[in-house]
């Protein structure tokens, strides 16, 4: 098969939001000696561009950017290692980990958002729920993230974002990585109060401040 | 002595079904099929270990409990159809019959609309205090839930216990909290409010106080709620568990499917708390709905959530036990025409199907702004679902053929006695403005909204509530010190 006909399969995948397909298709090109960062930049990339263009248009919806991200994190985990190997840095617009505070187990949010992150271009680690402030710190240091996303849902949670960000600061990395808040209860005044770098109501807010931030 | 009925309740005999029966015991089934086969992730080692006990099969490392359908429906049954929330004020206790719907205040906000200066700001102790002043006044109002908003000037480990303080400084109406979510502040909780009640047993027989849970869905639910409400179970004070399932995130696309999360979520637990203490009182809770499309955002409101917020009381009467559904708390920021469009069908829909609860009143941007004039505007919708749910009594007299013939072709009904003796059912608003229009301008445009303003601060103003006992806010003080000293510092 052409190799225009594989990355047309493969922006397909992603617009359709097939997972196990983009896995498959990744696996197949590289297997067949196309190079990961070919199959990114004319095949999953530009298929993930498309869905940003009819998300915008209000074409598409967030279950199908969710759906789409999702096909392009599997083909990504295909991917990704292999350029490791090869040395290739492949273009993204910055490093993310994200997670909800520690005691806290609310994430239906926080996925949305780095759902919204990877569809995208956004690098995302989430690191899941009730995470502690030192797991925050090691993974934003072992991948030398850009931003570090804090999600609580409770006011009595809300607390661990300004713990965290002491954190950062005692170990002299806060001014290394922009943090940003949220949460139902967080409001742009805790955010102030708190030293984050930004906040966001939802996931196109989220979206729209890492543009403004890095 | 006959005790007044000092709350405003409405008992619908209009009928109105969303599902038919059929349909209600196939969501049942469906229900039963999750719970059995997928189960219920109940994150607490002491929850597991009762659940194992009573014959359901459990995974320790996912802390996922698959439940018997025969264990459901045996424990599920012994689970009281009536009982009463008490308020310190017996005038103000709740019957809940199972015919009866109430109205409750809804929370858990963390902004407030200043009653004076109109500005949105961070809710404190005091707000909580004022907030249940104005709903201890409102006979439209059953009783205190959430509290209407965070009490986020006192400390975290402790906002529990303020809270409870600011409540019944505030309120002598029963108070059901959803933030009490460890066991240690559950016992707390209750010590204080057995202070009132002449000890636990007191606390049994007249729960003044009771807590609601979040689930955490779908098939899930939060560790420590579960053992706080554990605590409660033991002592045989009323709880339930409020799933929020949003169609498209935590639920399916299709509402059926919601409804089947729903149940699952809402039902998992009190099969625990009937296995904990066969026959202590507990409730279904609900606020099913879906995501905003565009966003993933909860909305606060849409059709969605009216056809749930009705549906679901359906399903809790196959099981016969009393239902608190989430209602009015409209996603609009402002006490506006979406506002009241929210609110109308939010209550409507639950009022006809006989909804014991409607949780609640009050609150503005889908539950996080505390507004004055919103809480005593939605009073106004719930007074008149009251008049639409009570329908057309249909007799001799109201068919009213004797004036009718009195009053004959061109005639008027003005001065009829039979219109002196009836007129009385007609509805008359609190806050609705019907002024004429000139008048109207003269005043200033003044709206239900201005009107609610001035009533809530003459409330602020004017309105005594019951006064706690001599020395109880003492001793209040001691429970607060100790459970500090223990809390402080741990998580």
């Amino acid at each position: 098969m052409d190799k225009e006909k594989i990355f047309e399969k493969m922006q397909l995948s992603i617009l359709e939001g097939e997972p196990e397909l983009s896995r498959e298709l990744a696996e197949k090109a590289v297997n067949s000696g196309i190079s990961p960062l070919e199959c990114l930049n004319n095949g999953f990339l530009k298929g993930i561009e498309e869905v940003g263009k009819l998300y915008a248009k209000g074409d598409y919806f967030l279950p199908e950017l969710v759906a789409s991200a999702e096909a392009m994190k599997s083909a990504l985990e295909l991917l990704d290692p292999i350029l490791k190997e090869q040395k290739t840095e492949r273009k993204v617009l910055g490093k993310v980990v994200i997670g909800t505070v520690l005691d806290d187990i609310h994430d239906i949010g926080k996925s949305i958002v780095a759902s919204m992150l990877v569809a995208n271009g956004y690098e995302v680690y989430d690191l899941g729920v009730n995470v502690k402030a030192s797991d925050f710190i090691d993974k934003v240091q072992e991948v030398k993230a850009d931003v570090l996303g804090l999600s609580a849902l409770l006011t009595t949670t809300m607390p661990q974002q300004k713990l965290v960000i002491e954190e950062l600061q005692k170990s002299g990395i806060r001014d290394k990585v922009k943090v940003i808040v949220g949460g139902a209860p967080v409001t742009q005044s805790w955010a102030q109060e708190i030293g984050a770098d930004g906040f966001a109501e939802d996931a196109i807010g989220a979206v729209a401040l890492l543009k403004n931030l890095l | 002595m006959e005790k007044q009925q000092k709350i405003k309740s409405i008992v619908p005999t209009l009928n109105f079904e969303i599902l038919s029966r059929r349909e209600v015991i196939k969501i049942h089934e469906a229900a039963l099929e999750v719970m059995a086969e997928v189960g219920v992730q109940f994150p607490s080692k002491k929850a597991l270990d009762i659940l194992e006990d009573a014959g359901c099969s459990v995974d320790r490392k996912t802390q996922v409990a698959k439940f018997p359908p025969k264990v459901v429906m045996e424990y599920i049954k012994k689970a009281p159809s009536q009982y009463i929330l008490a308020g310190r004020n017996p005038d103000f206790d709740i019957h809940l019959d199972g015919n009866t719907c109430y109205l409750s205040t809804d929370g858990c906000g963390i902004l407030v609309s200043d009653i004076d200066t109109g500005e949105i700001r961070i809710s404190t102790k005091k707000d909580v205090e004022r907030a249940c002043l104005v709903a201890d006044y409102l006979d439209e109002i059953g009783y205190i839930w959430g509290p209407s908003v965070s009490a986020q000037d006192t400390p975290a480990h402790l906002r529990p216990l303020h809270e409870l303080e600011a409540c019944m400084l505030g309120t002598s109406k029963h108070i059901q909290p959803e933030t009490v979510i460890s066991e240690s502040v559950a016992r707390y909780t209750l010590k204080m409010a057995s202070l009132l009640t002449g000890g636990m047993e007191g606390l049994r027989k007249r729960p003044i106080f009771s807590f609601m849970q979040c689930a955490t869905d779908p098939l899930g639910q939060d560790g420590g709620a579960l053992e706080a409400s554990m605590v409660a179970a033991e002592y045989g004070i009323p709880t339930g568990f409020m799933p929020m399932p949003m169609s498209c995130a935590t639920a399916p696309a299709t509402l059926a499917g919601n409804l089947v999360v729903t149940t699952v979520d809402a039902l998992s637990p009190l099969v625990l708390m009937q296995i904990i203490n066969p026959g202590t009182p507990v409730f279904f809770a609900a606020a099913p709905t879906a995501i905003d499309l565009r966003t993933g955002a909860y909305t606060g409101g849409g059709p969605e959530d009216y056809l749930l917020g009705g549906a679901f009381n359906q399903i809790c009467q196959f099981y016969n036990i009393p239902l608190s559904m989430g209602a009015m708390a409209t996603g609009a920021k402002e006490p506006n025409w979406q506002a009241g469009v929210d609110n109308v069908f939010s209550t409507l829909m639950p009022v006809l199907t006989k909804t014991a609860i409607l949780t609640g009143a009050g609150m503005l941007n889908g539950s996080k702004i505390f507004s004055f004039q919103q809480l005593i505007m939605d009073c106004e919708i719930f007074n008149m679902t009251k008049k639409v749910a009570e329908g057309i009594i249909v007799n001799e007299e109201t068919l009213a053929l004797e004036v009718i013939k009195k009053v004959g072709p061109r005639g008027n009904y003005l001065a009829e006695k039979h219109t002196r003796k009836y007129m009385k059912d007609i509805w008359q608003p609190k806050v609705y403005d019907r002024t004429p229009y000139d008048q109207w301008l003269s005043q200033g445009k003044k709206g239900a909204y201005e009107i609610a303003t001035e009533k809530a601060k003459w409330i602020l103003e004017n309105h005594k509530p019951m006064p706690l006992e001599k020395g109880i806010l003492d001793e209040f003080s001691k429970i607060m010190a100790e459970a500090d000293e223990i809390l402080k510092g741990s998580h």
